[in-house]
């Protein structure tokens, strides 16, 4: 196992997955500017998965592109974290797991700044930027619905509560990540406890409460997916599927 | 025009500096930073380095045509387009000059960016950025996205006129 080249799957599919969902939004945003919000960081973490996937491609030298990565892998080939394939559900919920995400995406990105492997340091160095105000946009929203009206701190605590036992894949460190550690970038395995201080943070401000860990669930690094990826893929795949090879 | 070709890489700058940025027309491509580095050989081949502003700027591919074409219509037949990622685009590259065209489009030109040590700050710290059109700081962010990647939208209580900032990045 080239411990490259799957290191940099996860990263490509975990914001190629995420991207797509938040495109879900684009024409049924709460309101104009948040539809715009979430299509432009759908378009960040799109175009940042396609650069990590760009270089996975090369990385692996079969002659696959980051589009032969994204249209023609399966579900079980996918090395996404669950959390970001789950459906969207209100307004709220995408809130409260884009916050999640990000903040884990950006101390991630910032650790990456310093791999040894001088084009995947420029990705994330750029991609981190992006990262930046994606949290701010995120954590703002996640303290305006928390310390809001009854009803949005009800969601987003059922959000928090739902989405909770999907945060563990993101912060337990398997051998790829070891080895990344090693090899890749320094500090990329251990984020726990700087992502928990940041989410803690947040939550606590947003007058909301940190679920207590329990049950994590796991096998997304591993192709073991929740129902959704499939229906997903589905939509996302179809016209290169349909038209292989199309260009406009 | 078959001379542009025999003459330097600053010819090869010079032909650039005529395409607009497709978002942001306001500012050539070389203004806005976008084209890094040009190389010319003797035999007339020209390599030009192209970095994006933003990771999934929509216009890469429009902007990478647009470079081809102008240059084969100014002799340049062999060209050669590299993508990089390293340095990072920041807008502290806009100079002063390039500001004040935003700003008379009609854009806040951004601040200087600054390293944020709070992930998450208090809404209410938010910069003010000054009214493209009065000059005026009693300004509100609505929305650090806005019709491109490169976009925040703002309010103008003075003269209750929405505008848009180039965000600082």
């Amino acid at each position: 196992m080239d411990v490259l080249f799957e290191y940099l799957l996860r990263l490509g599919d975990d914001r190629l997955v995420l991207g797509h969902r938040l495109s879900e939004w684009c024409g049924h945003g709460p309101v104009l500017e948040e539809d715009i919000a979430l299509a432009n960081v759908a378009l960040d973490l799109i175009g940042q998965a396609s650069r990590f996937l760009g270089l996975a491609g090369r990385v692996e030298g079969k002659g696959r592109d980051e589009d032969a990565l994204a249209y023609f892998r399966d579900v079980i080939d996918y090395r996404n974290v669950k959390l970001v394939e789950l459906p969207n559900g209100d307004f709220g919920r995408t809130i409260v797991r884009q916050f999640l995400f990000d903040a884990w995406s950006v101390l991630l990105l910032e650790r990456l700044q310093q791999a040894t492997h001088a084009e995947l340091a420029g990705i994330a160095a750029k991609a981190c930027k992006e990262a930046r105000y994606h949290v701010r946009h995120s954590g703002e929203w996640v303290l305006r619905l928390g310390d809001g009206t009854e009803e949005s701190h009800r969601r987003a605590q059922t959000a928090l509560d739902e989405l909770w036992p999907y945060t563990g894949e993101m912060l337990a460190a398997d051998e790829v990540d070891r080895a990344a550690a090693g090899a890749v970038a320094p500090g990329v395995a251990a984020l726990e406890p700087a992502w928990r201080e940041v989410v803690s943070d947040v939550v606590r401000r947003a007058t909301l409460t940190l679920p207590a860990d329990g049950f994590m669930h796991s096998g997304g690094r591993q192709g073991r997916h929740t129902e959704h990826l499939g229906h997903l893929l589905d939509e996302m795949q179809i016209l290169a599927r349909s038209h292989p090879g199309a260009t406009w | 025009m078959v001379s542009g070709a025999s003459a330097g890489p600053d010819s090869v700058l010079e032909v650039l500096r005529g395409i607009p940025d497709p978002e942001v027309p306001a500012l050539d491509i070389v203004e806005l930073g976008i084209v890094r580095r040009v190389e010319l050989t003797s035999d007339g081949a020209v390599t030009v380095e192209v970095t994006p502003t933003y990771s999934g700027c929509p216009a890469m591919s429009m902007i990478e045509q647009e470079i081809v074409a102008a240059l084969r219509a100014n002799g340049y037949d062999q060209v050669e387009l590299r993508t990089v990622y390293s340095p990072a685009w920041t807008t502290d590259w806009l100079s002063d000059a390039a500001r004040a065209k935003l700003k008379a489009y009609g854009i806040a030109p951004p601040g200087h960016t600054i390293a944020e040590q709070v992930l998450v700050p208090l809404i209410s710290s938010v910069r003010h950025a000054a009214c493209p059109y009065c000059g005026s700081a009693n300004t509100e962010r609505k929305s650090e996205f806005g019709s491109t990647a490169c976009k925040a939208i703002h309010y103008c209580h003075h003269c209750r006129q929405p505008f848009e900032e180039f965000k600082a990045i």
